[in-house]
């Protein structure tokens, strides 16, 4: 059973996260993002980059990370062999690019019951990490909503 | 490299076509590269268990590739502002061979003075729809 009492529920930013060049490529290739400034430093910097770009979904690794501290979290109620992924979005305010170092802070925006089914949505916000490890510059907001079905009456 | 020029363009407008192509294969590259080891996506006893017909794409592997059009027409991936998606329905990827997703983008939306578009994506597994308001919030020069 999903814990509502978690609704409004916010985690600060994490650990830092170091964006590696070939974690962009590794991630583009499997997603199958072929854009040449993802795999190419020097398609990337013609664009005006410092170096290779990250597909619009790759902040999904970062916000998954984060959003665990929640969804793991056994009093949280989220069962995952009950869940299915019901809504995601992406809202940049500039890609993200490799050597970029970001942490991740993540609320609990809402969640929502009705007919055994729980719509639990989060908000994982990406920021560039100041040299102490802060968050400074917002670089990416990420929404996702898990349905998670309740266990059979 | 430049955007495509907001005055220039007529909505609703094609501007690409692709073909998601799926194994087991690529969704085990896929929860690696990305992190997401949600067993419905390897195994097939869990995934029946949680009520599947048996493994299923990542829902986020789906929405990635299917932005891959965008990007091109774009030629600047930096150029997409927002994405977002409904996931309407699994895609399950048999134990061999592969399975199909096709994908349609559209240029649905221009703002001339704000220099941004929107793109719809329609994406369909023979012939329903996998991902529901696709959107995808460009910008444009």
């Amino acid at each position: 059973m999903v814990n509502t009492e978690y609704a409004g529920r916010s985690y600060p930013a994490g650990p830092v996260y170091v964006v590696g060049r070939e974690k962009i490529r590794e991630f583009a290739a499997a997603v199958g993002a072929t854009h040449p400034s993802h795999v190419s430093v020097d398609s990337a910097r013609a664009l005006g980059y410092v170096d290779v770009v990250a597909p619009a979904t790759f902040a999904v690794v970062l916000a998954q990370r984060a959003e665990a501290q929640y969804v793991e979290d056994p009093e949280a109620g989220i069962d995952f062999s009950r869940v299915v992924h019901a809504d995601e979005r992406f809202s940049h305010v500039r890609p993200i690019v490799a050597g970029d170092e970001l942490v991740t802070a993540v609320s609990v925006e809402s969640i929502t019951q009705r007919g055994g089914l729980s719509m639990v949505t989060t908000c994982a916000e990406i920021y560039a990490a100041d040299g102490a490890g802060e968050p400074s510059e917002l670089i990416s907001r990420v929404y996702s909503t898990l349905a998670v079905r309740e266990a059979d009456a | 490299m430049s955007l495509p020029i907001a005055a220039d363009l007529t909505a609703p407008l094609v501007i690409g076509e692709s073909t998601i192509v799926l194994d087991r294969a690529r969704l085990v590259r896929y929860a690696g590269a990305s992190g997401d080891f949600n067993p419905i996506h390897w195994n097939a006893e869990f995934a029946q268990a949680a009520g599947l017909p048996g493994i299923i794409g990542h829902g986020m592997l789906t929405m990635g590739a299917a932005l891959d059009l965008v990007e091109h027409w774009l030629g600047d991936p930096g150029a997409v502002l927002d994405y977002q998606t409904r996931f309407a329905r699994p895609v399950p990827v048999p134990s061999t061979g592969t399975v199909s997703v096709e994908v349609v983008g559209t240029l649905a939306a221009i703002d001339v003075a704000e220099k941004s578009g929107r793109v719809d994506l329609l994406v369909t597994l023979d012939g329903a729809k996998v991902l529901v308001k696709a959107q995808v919030a460009v910008r444009l020069a």
